[in-house]
């Protein structure tokens, strides 16, 4: 099995890579930005399964173009089976709102990147007729709120980007998999830790995923449980939901 | 800040939470947060892993494996890996841990900080004297390698150095060849502590693992429950002679804190009953999966918030052999007086060969080792309890402590004068200024 990981350093992608190599020995490609990072998780990987190949490529995730040819070239010898587009960053709403750099690194990083990684993987996938392409997108992306909008709107963004592909490909060899993570326990979420919150075990959301991705469900939440809070979330009058601290 | 607790649940007090998942940061971590304390999964009882109002470490994201051979079974991991991820993966390649301890959800870096040992310490010794190796960073920005043969004294005082001689990084451990995960095991039923003692004698020489559950509540050794008088339960298992079976772990839960501690006066007795009732079954030989064999409480989740919001004690000494039965039946004759007890009585006696580390726990003699709601009257008992131990020339084990006195930690542990010069000035906890005044 041929799995490609852009973002493979997050928590959420690292934790999906054990479950893979975990269940058989596959070829894994790793992208990263962080070179060394990178190294130490194909590095796990190698120990946890011998038999798995894992390399690893950093490029700047802002590079229209290099990012193109990371894609020709990853599917150039063998048809790839996966992607997993897993990066993104969680800043301090207040930081972003009160520093305009921050703000736009988080649209880019959140809602441009992937989307870069996206099209150029789609075009792979659509030459060799088969593949899944998954995309973590997240729970703050379903409504806009005062603690994450910057962030949310980027994952917002991802959702309609994903519903798109999927209209593209509908019917079609190509599966395209929107995952949305509620809070889960990462080194991300340290502000929701803070605040009292009880994140999802990184494991257990890994296991979700791999899961979802296998039967190529097209839109799904982890822990499923938020699919009902988001549920209620999205559909509160204006009047009552601005009213809301949350 | 966070509110974080350890596996006692006495307090829940707010942390600076520190979250180490890169180990090629963590020099830089430490030395923006300090003072702080590393902390794995929680696992540890009292107050060792906690630091209320200042930093933790906490190392669950340090889970990396860096490196293994498989010729020789040397892991070299990071100090966050867990223990039953470390058995699930080489397990099936033929390796294992030499030491487990009674729950295998505790972290590398915890197992060396608290030098934890198992139902196999007699034939096996502690965590450390299987360690190879130990990458330790210190606050100040200083990298230490440690190990039995290289700088063996930084060694000595980091295994069982209760984290506070730098934060471990990474470790590499000699795993050894397991057959596979069944135990060929057997259950003993026994009246008195003479029989436990003769029992033990007589097993460890050939049995691996042994262990013994003893009824609190039926009035220690000549007590004034009649025929029931210091009853228990002995085990002991080894490794089967033929490796084969299906098995699943049964997964149940405690998922929220009743209101009051379930295990109480009321029903402590009652409790116990049962459970030598529910044990009678299965004397005799058996084949068992190492998992329940090692690990019974593991297989309910969250099994401390049974206890309670206040939460609970678990009192484990150990006391030299020559004075083990009397003390030992002084101590449960005492705690029977009290009526509070445990439904968790282990008693196990340590082999002979003493711990790689200047405040590792286990010495030869006999372990008793009991949980305690925490309710109004336990410290009370707790400082009779202590008076015995002590005047047997035993000690407390720091990884399940929350109280003891700082006189009888000094008394216990004899070598803490050579330990406190290798602690590391940027490393705190309740538990140190508690036992050490900083």
């Amino acid at each position: 099995m041929r799995i490609v990981v852009i973002g493979a350093t997050s928590a959420i992608a690292e934790h999906c890579c054990r479950v893979w190599v975990q269940r058989t020995a596959c070829d894994l490609l790793l992208v990263a930005r962080d070179a060394s990072k990178a190294e130490r998780v194909a590095q796990d990987l190698k120990v946890r399964s011998p038999t798995s190949t894992v390399e690893v490529a950093t490029l700047d995730f802002l590079d229209a173009t290099a990012i193109g040819r990371l894609a020709e070239r990853a599917a150039a010898s063998t048809p790839v089976d996966i992607v997993l587009i897993a990066h993104g960053s969680l800043p301090e709403q207040r930081l972003a709102e009160a520093d305009l750099a921050l703000c736009r690194s988080t649209v880019e990083v959140n809602a441009v990147s992937p989307a870069l990684f996206a099209e150029a993987f789609a075009a792979q996938l659509a030459k060799a007729g088969r593949g899944t392409l998954a995309i973590i997108g997240s729970v703050a992306g379903d409504r806009g709120r005062k603690a994450n909008y910057i962030y949310g709107a980027a994952k917002g963004f991802i959702e309609r980007y994903a519903e798109g592909l999927q209209h593209r490909f509908a019917g079609g060899p190509v599966a395209v998999v929107l995952i949305k993570p509620g809070p889960t326990d990462t080194p991300m979420t340290a502000t929701v830790k803070a605040r009292g919150g009880r994140p999802a075990p990184v494991e257990e959301v890994a296991q979700t995923i791999v899961r979802g991705i296998d039967a190529k469900w097209p839109s799904f939440y982890v822990p499923a449980r938020w699919g009902m809070i988001m549920l209620v979330v999205r559909n509160l009058p204006r009047v009552v939901f601005n009213r809301l601290n949350i | 800040m966070r509110r974080m607790s350890s596996w006692g649940r006495l307090s829940a007090l707010p942390h600076d939470v520190v979250e180490l998942s890169d180990r090629a940061t963590v020099a830089a971590a430490l030395a923006r947060s300090r003072p702080g304390i590393a902390y794995g999964l929680g696992r540890s009882y009292g107050d060792v892993c906690l630091n209320p109002g200042g930093t933790l470490w906490r190392t669950a994201g340090l889970d990396r494996l860096i490196h293994f051979d498989a010729s020789t079974g040397r892991l070299i991991c990071e100090a966050g890996v867990v223990l039953r991820d470390i058995q699930n993966l080489f397990l099936p390649r033929g390796w294992g841990l030499a030491v487990l301890p009674g729950t295998q959800l505790v972290t590398v870096g915890g197992a060396i900080a608290n030098d934890v040992h198992g139902k196999n310490h007699h034939g096996s010794g502690t965590f450390g004297d299987h360690v190879l190796s130990i990458r330790l960073q210190r606050s100040d920005g200083e990298e230490i390698v440690c190990g039995p043969a290289e700088r063996p004294d930084w060694f000595a005082a980091t295994v069982g150095g209760l984290g506070l001689t730098g934060l471990i990084v990474e470790a590499e451990l000699q795993l050894r060849r397991v057959p596979g995960p069944w135990l060929e095991a057997e259950t003993i039923a026994y009246a008195g502590l003479d029989a436990f003692f003769r029992l033990s004698d007589e097993s460890h020489p050939a049995w691996e693992h042994t262990v013994s559950w003893i009824d609190c509540t039926s009035g220690g050794a000549g007590g004034d429950a009649g025929g029931d008088a210091g009853r228990g339960l002995f085990l002991r298992a080894r490794p089967a002679a033929v490796q084969q079976g299906a098995w699943r772990a049964r997964r149940l839960a405690m998922p929220v804190s009743p209101p009051i501690s379930l295990i109480n006066r009321l029903t402590l007795k009652p409790i116990n009953q049962l459970y030598w009732w529910l044990n009678q079954r299965h004397l005799g030989p058996r084949i068992v999966h190492y998992q329940p064999f090692l690990f019974p409480l593991d297989a309910i989740a969250g099994w401390n918030r049974a206890y309670g919001p206040a939460g609970f004690y678990q009192y484990q000494c150990v006391v030299p052999r020559e004075n083990a039965p009397a003390v030992i039946a002084s101590l449960l004759a005492e705690i029977g007086r009290s009526g509070a007890g445990s439904v968790l009585a282990v008693l196990k006696t340590f082999g002979e060969r003493w711990p790689p580390g200047l405040l590792s726990f286990p010495q030869p003699g006999t372990t008793l080792a009991l949980d305690f709601h925490n309710h109004a009257g336990v410290e009370a008992l707790f400082e009779r309890l202590d008076a015995l131990v002590v005047a047997a020339g035993g000690r407390l084990y720091p990884a399940k402590d929350a109280r003891m006195p700082r006189a009888m930690f000094e008394a216990g542990y004899p070598r803490l004068g050579e330990f406190v010069r290798y602690r590391d000035p940027g490393i705190s906890s309740a538990m140190s200024r508690r036992l050490m005044g900083g």
